[in-house]
């Protein structure tokens, strides 16, 4: 049976707040904190929020999990607002599929 | 020109290889259709993948910014024992689905109704609390499906390049290679037969003129 939970991994002062609807929250103030309990936590999850900055950091390790069906390893936007870390990779990912990124280029 | 295969040119050989090619030429044009399709799903997938994160990152660094002024205003130990115990459990149902046989997961949000979503009393914490929980009970189904679309991109991505390296192994390597083989088998059975009938029409004279 795969695991039904869903994780946080973050800075203590925000992740209480997903904390309170009901994920389970693991805090970390650095990037090797946050890659030890990524690594910890990986096979238990199925999905786990990881705030960008500290993915941002860890990209190596979270390229890792990318290739797996589970766990989920999604990066959101600390309250500092989005560093385009997440947006990065969907641009990554259209680039390898389709050889351009056709999504963003009207923007820039 | 391709480089040909290192076999014998026999007619066995021959035989063989054009029933390879014949695969191989069958096999790219799936391929290709099988390419085709996925980018065709990965890019609508892209596109609402892109949609998705845009709302959620303006709407969470809100949320997450309200709750960390909440966190300001009352005492430390006050908000960490507010959401300690969660009322509302907040599980999911992962399975996989398959797009183009290409294992994806496909999550379904479990939501514990019974709780109430504020697992605190209302009389120590500030209404900003209650306002930025609020946004992230609701952010969490979106959450959810961003992180179902965006797996399934990054899955589909990766399965799209590597559809791509065996259409164009096909395409630039095995089929020249196997084509240029059996015209060079080809041509070799042609001039033994040739080679034969001249050398038929030599023992005829020579014979004749005994």
């Amino acid at each position: 049976m795969r695991s039904n939970k869903i994780a946080v991994i973050g800075d203590k002062d925000i992740v209480l707040a997903f904390k309170a609807v009901g994920m389970d929250v693991y805090s970390a103030s650095d990037a090797a904190e946050a890659a030890s309990a990524l690594k910890s936590i990986a096979p238990k999850y199925s999905i786990i929020f990881i705030t960008e900055d500290l993915a941002q950091d860890n990209c190596q390790l979270i390229d890792r999990y990318k290739s797996r069906t589970y766990p989920a390893v999604i990066p959101i936007p600390p309250p500092s607002g989005s560093t385009g870390f997440g947006m990065a990779g969907i641009k990554a990912d259209v680039e390898r599929a389709v050889g351009t990124d056709i999504l963003f280029n009207k923007e820039d | 020109m391709a480089e040909r295969l290192n076999v014998n040119p026999t007619r066995m050989e021959l035989r063989n290889l054009k029933r390879r090619l014949s695969t191989a030429v069958k096999g790219h044009k799936m391929l290709k259709d099988k390419a085709d399709e996925m980018v065709r799903r990965f890019v609508e997938l892209a596109k609402e993948n892109k949609r998705l994160r845009e709302e959620i990152e303006t709407d969470l660094a809100g949320a997450l910014n309200a709750f960390m002024l909440a966190r300001a205003s009352s005492e430390d130990y006050i908000i960490e024992e507010a959401v300690a115990y969660p009322g509302a459990s907040l599980t999911v149902k992962a399975e996989i689905d398959s797009i183009m046989s290409v294992p994806v997961p496909s999550i379904a949000i479990e939501k514990d109704e019974s709780g109430d979503i504020f697992p605190y009393s209302f009389a120590q914490v500030t209404a900003q609390l209650d306002s930025s929980i609020v946004t992230v009970t609701e952010l969490a189904d979106k959450m959810v499906k961003l992180a179902q679309v965006e797996k399934s991109c990054n899955m589909l991505s990766i399965e799209i390049e590597k559809n791509r390296r065996r259409v164009n192994a096909l395409e630039y390597v095995m089929i020249p290679m196997i084509e240029e083989t059996i015209k060079y088998i080809t041509m070799k059975l042609d001039e033994n037969e040739r080679s034969n009938t001249v050398r038929l029409m030599k023992v005829k004279t020579m014979l004749a003129d005994k």
